[in-house]
């Protein structure tokens, strides 16, 4: 008793010839069929090359298209030509030009023989199969497609949807159950014999022949009428990608196909010479009786599929440029931006680089340059500091520090002096964490030395952006994590919205903050903002800070760094 | 895109192909060898002009990823590019006394000869200064990938610049005939790109790397396209529009995933900045052939006389394909 194959041959004929010449050697009938496309001479060569082996024949050659019925019938007639001529083949291997055995003919035989009644056939009702393509499962089997898919994708995509319009049905035979699989299975002679000699096959393959990708579908459905005992896999190692075309394998597989302990493996890159001269040689190995175990090449393709699909977030490239709202994910990683706080306190960015072990740049949008932790010119992936790049395109400057720097938590001072086209996408990012002292620029103005006509000026334009910006935070779209506290709240109690900020920057640190970073010194603040309101500027991002000269809130001693214990 | 735009899309396609036709009375053959090109084969096109140091590494490169024939047109070359090229037996070499800028910046000649020559066959548009990496390069042949492509029935593939530079005053080491540039230009910006999508043809517009970090900081807006579609199943139909950074019809533009995913793309390294540049920018100035009024190479010229350093502490160093993929510059999508 013995396994013989079945060839379907439509290109690589050398390769074809060369797989036929191993099974043969083996002692396993082939019988093969070779597409009607192909030339004859190329055929005539192609028979001529395997004229030397007994045990191979060529089964009526039609010509076969992908996912259509000549595919059915070509396995048809070389599984009956193989049946007849080789009474000793219990099982039959369906295979093609581009399978390539894996492991030694023997061991394959041994598993069969272990094996004698199993049909190895991928068969699956249709509710339950992910990997259709088009979309149709069901309607398969209910509809017509007299289009090719291939090329009259227009037309055949109208038919379908004026099927469904019209609510147009074909009836499905009444014994069957539609089935779906892998179109390279293994079958008994006993199964095999009962689907092609059954009395209904006239009438199976009328409706089969009219069915879209009966190849996927014709054995796997009617296997089911005549055996129960069925081995829902194929030992064929076929992977689809996203688009149902099967993944190719090349000679850097090799290794990865070893360890698969799969019997056959298909598509081979026809010119991966090390795969076929490796896996071709008769180099003798004892059967070890491993079960086929493909997890690891499936983990390879699927990730190959999920990067083709979804990406990876953040990565803004030249074969990922995602529509707005397509992205995935506007940044690769988490980052914070602190709006404020350096204007309040004198030595913030050491203090929480300090606290948290994360980057700590200055203004990464300020007017004059990109102010990169440590005064750095250039940063990570080479980014430049300069401003006008930076504001050539705000959202990729921002996109590539997070991308470039992915593993190191980034955080960064913004301001209403800094790049306004920014603020927009920062809100926008639900890896941004936003934390705001509304009305703190008023501070570094507080010390400045300029003429208080330029004091006011500048403070009502960076009220008004300020106050934009805070709508942009405020509104329903914003997927950030803002906080805001107006300045006189936070001075009121800085230590318990630092104690959040640290928190909420998710780095470990120890439990309780014990060191605050300096504040600076707001004796004279109120008067400030009254004097502004005074010119006719009304400062409102600050929250209420008492005004009176000399009233409760002025202090007389200057303020001590905070401690706590 | 609206039925007006794409009737206008065509017209300005065959005004291209038009000028290409034109233009191919610039063209003077060399050596034509290309009826030895069998119907699988595939091509490169090259426009030079004073390349002979770098063309013997040139060829043997592409020849070892699976290159069968050159399409080379040799604009005035004076330094034995010429007898040097028509001695190859898989080169068809085409000389031109022609304006460069005229035939705008060598396209219409590669769109001619490509339309003469490569319908059919996948045809790999590069300077000789620009060598392909494509995912697996190391494993797999460029067969392997282009027939992935045709299975996948992908027509064209992007593979944007990366400039190369190295470590050290770009006139530091000699480049020697023969020799792999990369072991001297061996680093580069991995992740300074900024991209825009150029709407009219659908391409994405991509600025940055060294020359714009160094060069171009104050006016970004001038620093060079390093967006590229080199490789192409051509049909005669198709014709490059500035370049190879965009092509018509517009569907060839499409290398990129818009709805999130990486849809497989290769780099194009760049080696430009070695010792042979200094001399090749004061070159150029002079025969004004170049684009904007050879403005980069001005912009160049101005900065490498007071400090021809483009390596800074962030610089990567250049290791294989994975690391490029893993930098983002380039991905495997669906091919693994």
């Amino acid at each position: 008793m013995t396994v013989g194959f079945v060839m379907l041959v439509h290109t690589a004929l050398d390769r074809a010839e060369q797989v036929a010449r191993h099974w043969s050697k083996a002692d396993c009938p082939v019988v093969i069929h070779v597409d009607r496309k192909v030339k004859k001479r190329d055929h005539a060569a192609f028979v001529e090359a395997l004229a030397d082996l007994s045990n191979v024949r060529f089964s009526r050659r039609r010509s076969c298209d992908w996912g259509t019925w000549s595919l059915v019938q070509a396995s048809q007639d070389a599984s009956e030509v193989l049946l007849a001529e080789f009474p000793e083949v219990r099982h039959v291997y369906l295979s093609s030009g581009s399978c390539l055995p894996l492991r030694p003919v023997q061991e394959l035989k041994d598993y069969l023989a272990e094996r004698p009644l199993t049909n190895f056939i991928e068969s699956v009702t249709t509710e339950d199969v992910p990997w259709t393509v088009g979309g149709l499962d069901r309607e398969r089997f209910t509809m017509r497609f007299p289009f090719s898919w291939r090329r009259r994708r227009r037309l055949f995509d109208w038919y379908v949807r004026f099927q469904r319009r019209w609510g147009l049905r074909r009836r499905v035979p009444e014994a069957i159950t539609p089935h779906l699989g892998s179109q390279w299975w293994c079958l008994t002679r006993q199964t095999l014999t009962a689907i092609l000699e059954d009395a209904d096959r006239k009438k199976y393959d009328a409706y089969f022949s009219k069915v879209w990708i009966p190849d996927e579908s014709y054995y796997q459905t009617l296997v089911r009428l005549y055996s129960t005992n069925i081995e829902s896999r194929s030992l064929t190692l076929s992977k689809f990608d996203f688009q149902g075309k099967p993944h190719i394998f090349y000679d850097d597989h090799m290794q990865l196909l070893r360890r698969s302990d799969c019997f056959v493996a298909r598509k081979i890159w026809p010119n991966a010479d090390k795969l076929y001269s490796g896996f071709l040689s008769n180099d003798a190995s004892v059967f070890s009786g491993a079960e086929p175990n493909p997890g690891k090449i499936d983990r390879i393709f699927s990730k190959a599929v999920e990067r083709r699909t979804k990406g990876r977030p953040g990565l803004y490239m030249q074969s990922r440029f995602p529509n707005a709202s397509w992205e995935n994910g506007l940044t690769s990683a988490h980052y914070a931006v602190f709006e404020g706080f350096s204007e309040l306190f004198q030595d913030f960015e050491d203090w929480l680089a300090r606290l948290t072990g994360t980057r700590v740049h200055g203004h990464l949008f300020g007017p004059e340059r990109a102010e990169f932790a440590g005064g750095q010119s250039v940063f990570a992936g080479a980014l430049p500091d300069s401003a006008a790049l930076r504001d050539y395109d705000p959202r990729a400057f921002l996109t590539n520090l997070i991308w470039n720097t992915r593993g190191e938590r980034q955080c960064f001072q913004y301001g209403p002096r800094d790049t306004v086209a920014i603020s927009r996408h920062l809100a926008r990012d639900a890896n941004a964490t936003i934390s705001v002292i509304s009305g703190a620029w008023a501070v570094p103005l507080f010390y400045s030395n300029a003429n208080f006509s330029v004091i006011r000026r500048e403070a009502a334009l960076l009220q008004k952006i300020e106050s934009a910006h805070l709508d942009v935070l405020r509104s329903h779209q914003t997927k950030a994590r803002v906080r805001i506290w107006t300045l006189a709240d936070f001075v009121e109690n800085p230590m318990e919205p630092l104690q959040t900020v640290i928190d909420e920057l998710g780095v470990r640190t120890s439990h309780r903050l014990t060191e605050a970073p300096r504040m600076v010194s707001l004796d004279g603040f109120g008067q400030f903002l009254q004097n502004l309101k005074n010119q006719g500027m009304q400062p409102h991002l600050m929250g209420d800070f008492p005004a009176v000269i000399g009233g409760p809130a002025a202090r007389t001693k200057p303020r001590k760094p905070y401690l706590v214990k | 895109m609206s039925v007006f735009r794409s009737y206008r899309l065509r017209w300005e396609r065959k005004r291209w192909r038009i000028r290409a036709l034109r233009k191919r009375h610039d063209l003077k053959p060399i050596s034509n060898k290309t009826a030895t090109i069998a119907p699988r084969d595939i091509l490169v096109l090259t426009t030079l002009r004073n390349e002979r140091v770098r063309l013997p590494y040139f060829l043997r490169y592409y020849r070892e990823l699976g290159v069968n024939h050159f399409l080379i047109v040799d604009n005035g070359s004076d330094d034995g590019s010429r007898e040097y090229l028509a001695e190859q037996e898989d080169v068809s070499l085409w000389i031109t006394r022609g304006s460069y800028k005229r035939a705008r910046f060598g396209v219409d000649w590669l769109n001619w000869l490509a339309r003469r020559h490569a319908h059919g066959h996948w045809a790999l548009t590069v300077d000789p200064d620009e060598f392909l990496i494509y995912p697996f390069v190391d494993t797999r042949s460029l067969r392997a990938l282009t027939d992935w492509l045709d299975a996948s029935s992908i027509r064209s593939f992007g593979a944007m610049l990366v400039d190369m530079y190295p470590k050290g005053p770009i006139d530091d080491q000699t480049y020697v005939e023969g020799q792999d540039p990369f072991e001297i230009a061996n680093w580069f910006d991995s992740g300074n790109y900024m991209i825009s999508k150029n709407e009219k043809y659908g391409n994405l517009w991509i600025q940055g790397g060294p020359r714009a970090r160094t060069f171009f900081a104050d006016k970004p807006e001038r620093a060079p396209a390093l967006n590229k579609i080199p490789l192409v199943k051509w049909h005669r139909a198709y014709t490059y529009v500035s370049s190879t950074h965009s092509l018509l019809p517009r569907g060839l533009n499409l290398v990129y995933d818009e709805w999130g995913g990486e849809k497989a793309s290769g780099v194009l390294l760049h080696a430009k900045f070695i010792d042979t540049f200094p001399e090749k920018a004061r070159e150029e100035i002079e025969r004004r052939q170049h684009y904007a009024a050879s403005h980069e190479y001005k912009a160049y010229a101005a900065k490498l006389s007071d400090n021809p350093e483009l390596w800074c502490k962030w610089s990567e160093k250049y290791i294989n394909w994975r690391q490029l993929e893993i930098l983002g510059l380039m991905s495997k999508g669906n091919w693994a």
